[in-house]
């Protein structure tokens, strides 16, 4: 089959024109927003995020406040992280509605132990028994700490003690040594020999 | 297959009651025909274990779906190497999986420990076959891998999404490896008190063993921080979880082990706390497991609650039990040969260190349990996160920042002050400098400061060590000063490698201060739209949305949103996140959705700080995505601190090096008289 030059360009134009038109009808422009193919895909549909969501206050009172749906995280990490949860949403506005009302951050929190009990906050107010989780591993560690130092102080000078009381009993020593190495019996060769060794892998 | 599994667990059963119970009557005392049984039972119970677990493993490839397990942890699409590692994803195969790996490490206790600790091997034996007999219990009677349903559903359920990251290929079998050989120190310790031979022999024999699974524990606690900060989206790496923390208990006794184990070999002293520390960290292994599979604590990454809880609790007070009974009938043979000279002293130092390590493990066990207590006490349930570990914990933490300078460096048995002053000078004078300059660069937060300044005054510990050790060799054997670093190291592995575990600590204390100033925010865009970020460093980055495509990828359909990063106008590249709808395909051409769509996180890491974008979802089904934007300061030093930390285990545990001399000379020191000369020297 014989096809031209100018039928080859032709049918070519016709079947390229209608896509590269197409392609420029598809361009988007900033702020337009086409549809997913498949939006369940992606998860529920969320609201568009107001500058409240990132307000400090806002963002402050919900990470001291536990998400109630088992997850252990605090409600702001809980609702930009688990998108699945509809509890940290529903607490989300639950904490924007009382601060509509007018409370401040504390009261709002009360207003939540209240609603939720006292495990709604993410860790415990250190008031009455409370005060022992906080209090207790420091207070034992002093106090072991304490203790030991009081009884290895004590054994360390007993020591001290009991070698000072030796090497007064000891015979003389001579001039410029000292009394442990004056107590001490004279280094044999081989003794001498070991210690160089050791002292060289020592120093290595 | 499953009954070929079935049958290796019983057999194996009644392997280990056998070397059980003859390696703990004794009745292979003078029976070397009933010592060599006791071995090759060990031997046996391996080879039973791998054939378990061949049949698990055949059920999954050849997607068995009438075995409860496998259509509970897998699916027909699920890829390759995720069926692999679902051998571990649920709770029934992860309890074989321990029990292979235990009996794995008791057949290489067996073989490699050298024959002069030849008295000590049946009980080993006896202790490890007890501890893998009791999981093969638990198998046996509340957890079955091989359990079988009344009908065969078209395809499983598919393994959780968030399980379906290559951390989790390798987080838990080290993390399990950590945990798991701990078995082999407290084996050698129980055979140490059962045989009475409590000199410093089973310490040798062991010592490797404690150093291999601490540094398991390390790497795996490491990957965990890893995986969730990849995994889970929420923008950290550790969020004082009640599992997390039980990962942490017995990494705490154990690194406090392998400092006080020094004192033991060097000095003869603590002896019985050296035995209580291993027996608490195997005990703590325990416990984490239970913690793990009872669902007893609330926590995100327990398996399902299930009644395997009370046979762990049950075998964690018998142990316990068993143990300090043992420990407390051996008790006046584990007196110490000397006593300790001077409170300026490694050893003293040594002991704080301990003091510390044991009160951060008792602190974090505190806190796990405190609701438990709580609720019991008063009756009102509470929630311990974050906030409160920070709090009761940092200040320990930097305490114990603080030690790790200055234990290497203090003298042993008595250190004078010339020794502390020519020790101290340096190193305090750059933690200083540190300190000063965070405070001129405008650092306001003293915590931060103090920790960096803590890391700044190691960091001149350790340097000076380098240096001083590589200068003496430089001068006494004319080596350049690369040649003599190397040798220095290679001659004194453990002393240089654990220096080198030491910038480790430093680094990941670096990183967690840096995390300090994350900051975050979320932001709605539509194609073409940017949001804003300020960081910590002042510098402002840009995020452009470029738009949203959905694509399908192995077994899942995934929406992936993009945006354009610039950092001061500077274009930086691309960053995705992505939602992952998995799906199954009971049948062929047919799919069903499973499990909610996950979230995955677009990082982008540099030595300052991490990008973390997550694309939280879409608006009405739209381009418009809802995203968050985090900068987390450092956090790919906690990544480094990681291979540092490992790279400094693996020196220390590798084999040749200075060999030290008889333990017992060592352990008394001497004193000699050097002729001619006025002076003396001692050790």
């Amino acid at each position: 089959m014989n096809i031209s030059r100018r039928t080859l360009l032709a049918a070519l134009g016709g079947a390229l024109l209608p896509s590269v038109l197409r392609g420029q009808q598809d361009v988007q422009l900033p702020g337009d927003a086409g549809n997913l193919r498949d939006p369940r895909s992606a998860g529920g549909s969320l609201s568009p995020v107001t500058s409240r969501d990132n307000d400090p206050t806002v963002v402050g009172i919900e990470r001291r406040i536990q998400c109630t749906c088992g997850c252990t995280l605090d409600v702001y990490t809980c609702r930009t992280t688990d998108f699945t949860c509809s509890y940290s949403p529903a607490m989300h506005r639950e904490v924007l509605a009382l601060l509509d009302q007018g409370k401040t951050p504390d009261q709002v929190i009360a207003a939540f132990v209240a609603k939720y009990g006292e495990k709604v906050l993410m860790a415990p107010k250190p008031v009455g028994f409370n005060i022992a989780g906080y209090v207790v591993p420091g207070l034992a560690i002093l106090l072991v700490g304490g203790v030991m130092f009081a009884i290895l102080r004590q054994r360390t000078r007993a020591l001290e003690l009991a070698r000072a009381d030796a090497a007064r009993k000891s015979p003389p020593m001579p001039a410029g040594a000292s009394r442990a190495v004056a107590a001490a019996p004279p280094a044999s060769e081989d003794e001498l020999a070991r210690l160089e060794r050791e002292l060289k892998a020592f120093d290595a | 297959m499953t009954l070929l599994g079935q049958f290796a667990l019983w057999t194996a059963l009644f392997v280990g009651l056998w070397a059980a119970v003859i390696g703990f009557s004794g009745r292979w005392q003078g029976r070397p025909e009933l010592a060599r049984s006791v071995t090759r039972a060990v031997y046996a119970l391996l080879g039973l274990m791998l054939v378990a677990a061949a049949a698990l493993w055949k059920g999954l490839i050849s997607h068995d779906f009438n075995i409860e397990y496998v259509a509970s942890y897998t699916s027909r699409n699920l890829p390759g190497y995720y069926i692999f590692s679902a051998f571990w994803a649920g709770q029934k195969g992860s309890l074989l999986f321990w029990a292979i790996v235990l009996s794995l490490f008791a057949s290489l206790a067996q073989w490699l420990t050298p024959s002069r600790f030849r008295a000590l091997m049946p009980y080993v034996a006896a202790v490890t076959s007890s501890v893998t007999i009791f999981f093969v219990m638990v198998m046996l009677f509340a957890a079955n891998p091989f359990e079988r349903l009344s009908f065969t559903p078209a395809d499983g359920n598919g393994l959780n999404p968030q399980l379906q990251n290559i951390g989790m290929v390798i987080h838990p079998p080290m993390l399990y490896l950590g945990y798991i050989s701990i078995t082999i120190p407290f084996a050698f310790a129980i055979a140490a008190l059962l045989s009475r031979r409590l000199d410093t022999g089973w310490i040798q024999a062991m010592r490797k063993w404690t150093l291999m699974s601490w540094l398991f524990l390390s790497i795996g606690i490491t990957l965990g921080m890893w995986w969730a900060y990849v995994e889970l989206g929420w923008g950290g790496y550790w969020a004082w979880d009640p599992v997390e923390n039980a990962s942490l208990l017995p990494w705490l006794t154990m690194s406090a082990f392998l400092h006080s184990v020094m004192i033991q070999e060097k000095r003869g002293m603590l002896k019985r706390w050296n035995m209580m520390l291993i027996i608490g960290s195997f005990l703590l292994s325990i416990f984490g497991t239970f913690i793990t599979r009872s669902g007893v604590i609330a926590s995100v990454h327990s398996f399902t609650q299930s009644n395997v809880g009370y046979f762990f609790l049950g075998f964690l007070v018998s142990a316990a039990i068993l143990s300090f009974t043992l420990l407390y009938t051996r008790w006046d043979r584990l007196e110490a040969d000397v006593q300790l000279e001077s409170m300026a002293s490694r050893e003293a130092a040594f002991l704080f260190n301990n003091l510390l390590f044991v009160g951060i493990a008792f602190s974090v066990l505190w806190g796990t349990l405190f609701p438990i207590l709580s609720e019991a006490v008063r009756g009102t349930k509470i929630s311990v996160g974050p906030p409160f570990f920070n709090k009761v914990n940092v200040p320990l933490g930097l305490l114990l920042l603080l030690l790790t300078g200055i234990g290497p460096l203090i003298a042993w048995r008595k250190a004078s002050t010339r020794n502390l002053r020519r020790q101290f000078t340096w190193p305090v004078a750059t933690g200083l400098v540190v300190a000063a300059l965070l405070v001129a660069s405008g650092m306001r937060s003293y915590m931060a400061v103090l920790s960096l300044a803590l890391g700044g005054f190691v960091v001149g510990t350790l340097v000076q060590e380098f240096y001083r050790g590589t200068s003496a060799r430089h001068r006494m054997y004319e080596e350049s000063y690369g040649a003599a670093l190397l040798h220095l190291i290679a001659r004194n592995r453990r002393r240089y490698g654990g220096y080198i575990v030491h910038a480790a600590i430093v680094i990941y204390f670096a990183a967690f201060t840096g995390y300090a100033f994350k900051k975050d925010m979320e932001a709605t865009l539509k194609p073409g739209q940017t949001a804003t970020m300020v960081t910590p460093y002042g510098h402002t980055y840009t995020f452009t949305h470029l738009g949203v495509s959905q694509f399908e990828q192995l077994n899942r359909i995934v929406t992936q949103a993009s945006v354009q990063v610039t950092r001061d106008g500077k274009p930086m590249g691309v960053i995705n996140s992505e939602k992952r709808q998995h799906f199954s395909e009971p049948a062929p051409g047919v799919r069903q959705k499973s499990f909610e769509p996950s979230t995955e996180v677009g990082i982008r890491s540099d030595l300052e700080g991490d990008l973390y974008v997550v694309y939280a979802g879409s608006v009405n089904g739209t381009e418009e995505a809802v995203y968050r934007f985090t900068y987390n300061p450092l956090v790919i030093w906690v990544w480094i601190g990681g291979v540092v930390l490992v790279i400094g285990g693996l020196i220390t545990m590798w084999p040749g090096g200075v060999v030290s001399g008889a333990p017992r000379q060592r352990q008394a020191g001497y004193e000699v008289q050097l002729a001619g000369s006025a002076g003396g020297t001692g050790r």
